[in-house]
C-alpha cells in the first residue's frame, strides 16, 4: 500500500513536472475540456496534447472518456497526489523527530547509568 | 526516494513507519531502546519535549512549551516561523497514564482531531504508537491538502532542476 503510495508519488512528480502539463491541469479545475480543444488553446499538435494526457493519465491526475469521435478529459483523482505528498512530509517530519528523541533517551539512560538524575 | 523504511513493518529495524490506516486515522509507530518509563518521560516533561519535538530544518521553533502532562490538564504550544509568524497549538489530555498512554485533544481547529500516544514495552524496548484521529474525513483531507499547498513551489524547484538535468 505504501510502496503503491511512493509509486503514485513518483508518477505525480514527473507528471507535474512540466510547465504545460501544470497548466493543462488548472484548465481542466475550470472546466472538462476535449484533447483537440486543449492542443488549441496550448498550440501544440494534436499528437503532442495526446502525449502530455498520457503521462496526466497514468499518473492518475486525469480520467479521459471518448464519446464518438471526442476524446474528453476531466481531473482525476487529485487527492492521490495530495496525500502521497502529505504522507510522505508527516514521515520527514517524525523521522527527524525521533532520531532526535533516540539521542535523547541515549543520554537519559546514560544518566540513569552513571547514577546522576539530574539534566 | 521517499520509500526510505517504506513498508508496514519497519519497526522491526527502528524505522518509523507512517500510514493513513483509515479514511481519519493517521498512524505513526517507531520502537525505542529504552524502557517506556524513559520514554514516557521525554514526551511528558516540557524542557525534555522542547527539545525534540521541532526538528531543526523545518523553519519552525518552539517559543512556548507549557505541557501539564496529566489526566485533565491542558497543554500550549507556540512556534515561531520566520520573523513575524506564531502559531499557536493547544488543548488538554483527555486521559494519562504514566509510563503507558496519553490522550490529547487538538483545539486550535473548529473540529478538534484527538491525539493518541501508548509505550508498549517490548524485551526491554518500546513500542511507540502515535495515533491521530480526525473528526471526519473532510477534516483529515483537509489537513493534507494544506500541507500540499507546499506542492507547487516544489514542483517548481523540481521542474527547473530537471530542465538543468535536460
Amino acid at each position: 500500500m505504501v510502496q503503491y503510495r511512493a509509486a503514485s508519488l513518483d508518477l505525480s512528480f514527473a507528471a507535474l513536472a512540466d510547465a504545460t502539463r501544470r497548466g493543462i491541469l488548472e484548465q481542466l479545475g475550470r472546466a472538462d475540456a476535449s484533447i483537440t480543444s486543449l492542443a488549441d488553446r496550448f498550440h501544440m499538435t494534436l499528437t503532442g496534447m495526446r502525449k502530455h494526457i498520457a503521462v496526466l493519465e497514468r499518473a492518475g491526475l486525469v480520467v479521459t472518456e471518448k464519446v464518438g469521435r471526442v476524446r474528453t478529459c476531466r481531473l482525476g483523482q487529485r487527492d492521490l497526489a495530495a496525500e502521497a505528498g502529505w504522507i510522505a512530509h508527516q514521515r520527514q517530519l517524525f523521522e527527524a523527530r525521533f532520531d532526535a528523541l533516540d539521542k535523547i533517551i541515549l543520554e537519559m539512560e546514560q544518566e540513569e547509568h552513571d547514577g546522576s538524575a539530574s539534566e | 526516494m521517499m520509500d526510505r523504511q517504506a513498508n508496514s513493518h519497519p519497526a522491526a529495524h527502528g524505522g518509523t513507519s507512517v500510514e493513513r490506516k483509515s479514511e481519519r486515522e493517521l498512524v505513526v509507530t517507531r520502537t525505542f531502546d529504552a524502557k517506556p518509563h524513559t520514554v514516557f518521560k521525554a514526551w511528558s516533561e516540557p524542557e525534555i519535549f522542547r527539545r525534540w519535538w521541532v526538528p531543526e530544518g523545518f523553519g519552525i521553533t518552539l517559543i512556548g512549551c507549557e505541557m501539564d502532562v496529566r489526566t485533565g490538564g491542558t497543554y500550549r504550544l507556540v512556534f515561531a516561523a520566520g520573523e513575524t509568524d506564531t502559531m499557536a497549538f493547544h488543548g488538554k489530555y483527555l486521559e494519562v497514564v504514566p509510563d503507558r498512554k496519553i490522550v490529547w485533544t487538538n483545539e486550535e481547529e473548529a473540529e478538534c482531531a484527538v491525539t493518541t500516544v501508548t509505550f508498549e514495552e517490548q524485551g526491554g524496548k518500546t513500542l511507540l504508537t502515535f495515533h491521530e484521529l480526525y473528526p471526519s474525513k473532510e477534516a483529515l483531507d483537509e489537513a493534507m491538502q494544506g500541507s500540499a499547498a507546499g506542492l507547487p513551489a516544489q514542483l517548481e524547484q523540481l521542474a527547473a532542476l530537471l530542465a538543468d538535468i535536460g
